[in-house]
């Protein structure tokens, strides 16, 4: 538990987290670790559950008719899976870790009761999610332009 | 009334000096992207070699002139340039070979801030072929590696195949005082490295938020949503610069074709603080 | 004060042609004032006067001889300093591949320019600081300009589009030239009173043979100064560079992108506008080729090219850049405004697009939005 603290207080996305909420967090928190090829999200699965990667790379995955398309990777320092927050719960790509993976797994269904009870708490992590989801928003609209192909430049800039 | 200033320009500023292909280095499968290191022909002087961030003005005889940032600096004085085939002067010299001789005027332009740099974590995002303007950064920092804090190098190319300097990409991956995080817009079957935009390679940290700089080079568009990242996590906008691209043909001031607002990018730039840019990137067509 | 008479205004461009100038200076061709060379009285638009207003410009004949009784024409001096062409240099190709260079143009000649207005006088010395007060040099304008023998015409009667007065470069010179005239013409007089603005105007002057002004012809030529600013047809905004600055994003500008036609001539004609663009001008064989420099407008879509296309797509772009850095951005650059007032841009815009009424209206916009 101690050390799980110590964990989450050095990862950007927990930085100004009151302590009583990181303690909650960690309370929350198992180390896990997973075998690359191991599939972390399932489309259209309910989950109950984010991750904070510590360690390897782990792909979302969009299905097409060829197959899987990864169309972001995500690696150490990224935090994986919102659908807990929002009904139905259910993910919307698949996640697969593409190497071996070691990661802090949460249960988000206890955590989600948690923020009912703590508005406070509930705020600041809905704070820090929405940040999250604004930040992979941006991420997708800036590949939607395919900003490296539209003339570009003959040296750089 | 007559001025006192006599006509002291001295011709290497205005003329394009005679200087030899030496070497050709095509970077990617579709020859798109090449690289030349020139040095001077016989009897002409090299004059000062550029800092990273300036700009040569190359000329192809009979074609015509472009500005294209230094990308590296071989140890005996060889000059190397990075191009893209993307223009009519830039297509013209995709075909030329090692011997050939092109015209070369400079160095022009500001540089990066790297003695700023000095004692700091050092950020250096680069999207497509705005890494060969920043190279040189590397080159330098890993030269005199001890200056430095972290050095992190955010690097994103729209595919794989579009990625320049492999080789080097390779060799900086393998460094333990190199922390290179490298990310393409659209994965392939074969590629097992990141998949999205540069940004999000700056939005997992790893570099001291007060005292870092850092330098971007890229596409506006990307240069703006990674100086967001960049202050979204913590770092001053001042501590941020930026490389702009526009119409510079004279490089000293004198063409007018060049200006953002009442900056000369030729002569003020190219590379500038973010703060000073800002409204560049956000009024359109400024 | 010295006065000279009319007559001595031919003694003056002879003299100076025997000096070794290339006398140039204005003339009446094709319906306007032009500047070319003269060779004496005889080429200068005695009698002649000129209308200007927006997309507006003729020539009248005046009931008097006045040598100077026009405003200014569509030409200004810049194209004596900077030419609307000029190779930079020649080159040609060597057996071995790489290429000799020399200079495109031969040394030009010496100059003396008649008639100057104060306006033209501070254009000169606005592209003085382009030119001459960067880093760099231009080499060819420093050759140009480092010789040239001025002599001024204070403006009398200034047109319906100047607005010198506002931008206080005009209408009387105040410096810059080597000899200054003031020309006093009406029913009962015509004479000219010349002042020296240098060691090289006063031994020029000296050997015209003035006689000292009269205190009556002191004060005619006072009262021409004084009545000058009064008959000016317009006036800036004291505050342009301000309002422009805070004006980057305004409706105005898309509103005069509907009527402004893109077509540069603002830029032709101003004397400061300093845009150039170097062509490649190679002969067939592939062996010599030159590189050509020509005036460029920040109008043409062209000056702002970039690989994946023109920066400054849109006409309201570009006349924003254009106003806004003759305005604005030319203080922050040269330390002085772009603009000496001398109205040609409102003259000659086929549509008479007015560079003080715009001014005035993105201005009276801001006040009502902040």
């Amino acid at each position: 538990m101690k050390e799980l603290l110590a964990i989450l207080e050095q990862q950007p996305f927990f930085e100004d987290f009151d302590p009583k909420h990181l303690r909650l967090l960690a309370a929350c928190a198992a180390e896990r670790s997973y075998e690359s090829g191991a599939r972390l999200m399932r489309d259209h699965e309910p989950t109950e559950t984010f991750w904070l990667i510590r360690e390897g790379q782990v792909a979302l995955e969009g299905r097409v008719r060829e197959g899987n398309v990864p169309f972001m990777t995500l690696g150490p320092g990224d935090i994986l899976g919102w659908s807990w927050l929002l009904p139905p719960y259910r993910a919307s790509y698949d996640a697969r870790a593409t190497t071996d993976l070691h990661t802090l797994r949460f249960d988000a269904g206890v955590l989600r009761e948690r923020m009912e009870a703590d508005p406070a708490l509930g705020y600041t992590l809905m704070k820090h999610f929405a940040a999250l989801i604004v930040q992979r928003l941006q991420a997708a609209r800036l590949q939607a332009l395919d900003i490296y192909s539209h003339g570009g430049s003959e040296h750089g800039h | 009334m007559a001025t006192d200033a006599a006509a002291t320009l001295p011709d290497q500023v205005m003329a394009p000096q005679p200087w030899r292909i030496y070497s050709v280095h095509r970077d990617v499968a579709s020859n798109e992207v090449f690289s030349w290191e020139l040095r001077p022909a016989p009897g002409v002087e090299p004059g000062t070699l550029p800092a990273p961030g300036q700009f040569n003005m190359l000329y192809l005889f009979g074609v015509g002139e472009v500005p294209i940032s230094v990308s590296a600096i071989t140890d005996d004085g060889g000059i190397v340039h990075t191009i893209r085939a993307v223009g009519s002067v830039t297509r013209a010299m995709q075909d030329l070979e090692a011997g050939a001789v092109v015209g070369l005027r400079g160095p022009f332009g500001t540089a990066w801030p790297l003695e700023q740099a000095r004692g700091r974590d050092l950020v250096l995002v680069a999207g497509g072929i705005g890494l060969a303007p920043l190279r040189p950064v590397i080159h330098a920092a890993l030269e005199r590696r001890a200056d430095f804090g972290r050095v992190v190098v955010c690097y994103g190319a729209r595919a794989p195949g579009d990625m320049i300097f492999r080789d080097e990409l390779d060799a900086w991956a393998a460094r333990d005082d190199l922390d290179l995080r490298v990310t393409v817009d659209r994965g392939t079957a074969a590629w097992r490295g990141d998949v999205g935009v540069v940004t999000q390679l700056i939005d997992r940290g790893g570099f001291d938020r007060r005292n870092t700089l850092a330098m971007v080079c890229g596409p506006e568009v990307m240069m703006r949503f990674a100086a967001s990242s960049l202050e979204r996590r913590g770092v001053k906008p001042e501590d941020i610069f930026v490389s702009m691209e526009r119409n510079m043909r004279c490089a000293v001031g004198f063409c007018g074709h060049c200006q953002i607002g009442a900056h000369f990018v030729c002569r003020d730039g190219p590379v500038f603080p973010y703060p000073v840019m800002e409204p560049a990137f956000r009024i359109r067509e400024l | 004060m010295h006065v000279i008479a009319p007559q001595a205004v031919d003694t003056l461009i002879r003299l100076l042609a025997g000096d070794g100038y290339e006398v140039v200076g204005p003339t009446r061709r094709d319906g306007a004032i032009v500047y070319d060379r003269v060779q004496g009285l005889d080429d200068l638009p005695v009698g002649w006067g000129d209308e200007h207003a927006p997309g507006h410009y003729r020539l009248r004949e005046r009931d008097d001889a006045a040598l100077f009784g026009y405003v200014v024409g569509p030409h200004s001096w810049k194209k004596y300093l900077f030419p609307p062409q000029e190779t930079l240099f020649r080159l040609t190709r060597q057996p071995d591949g790489s290429f000799v260079t020399e200079p495109g143009e031969p040394a030009p000649p010496r100059r003396a320019f008649i008639g100057m207005r104060a306006c033209e006088l501070a254009a000169i010395a606005v592209q003085d600081r382009v030119f001459l007060g960067q880093a760099v040099q231009d080499r060819g304008y420093a050759a140009r300009r480092q010789d040239v023998f001025m002599v001024a015409a204070h403006c009398a009667e200034p047109g319906g589009t100047c607005f010198c007065a506002s931008m206080d470069t005009g209408p009387r010179a105040r410096e810059g030239f080597d000899l200054a005239l003031t020309e006093v013409v009406d029913a009962t007089q015509h004479f000219l009173v010349a002042e020296a603005g240098s060691e090289a105007g006063r031994a020029v002057l000296d050997r015209l043979e003035p006689r000292p002004a009269t205190d009556a012809e002191h004060a005619a030529a006072e009262r021409v100064w004084a009545e000058a600013p009064e008959k000016m047809g317009r006036q800036m905004p004291a505050d342009a560079r301000e309002v422009l600055n805070r004006a980057f994003e305004h409706p105005r500008w898309e509103e005069t992108a509907e009527r402004c036609l893109s077509c540069s001539n603002c830029t032709l004609v101003c004397p400061t506008c300093f845009c150039s663009q170097v062509e490649e001008v190679p002969d067939l064989e592939g062996q010599r080729t030159e590189r050509v420099r020509r005036w460029d407008s920040c109008f043409n879509q062209e000056h702002s090219h970039l690989v994946g296309g023109a920066h400054r797509d849109s006409v309201a772009a570009r006349y924003r850049q254009w106003i806004t850095h003759k305005l604005a951005t030319w203080h922050d650059q040269f330390d002085t405004s772009g603009c000496v007032g001398c109205g040609r841009c409102i003259t000659w815009c086929p549509v008479g697009i007015d560079i003080t009424e715009e001014v005035t209206a993105v201005r009276r916009d801001a006040e009502g939005q902040r």
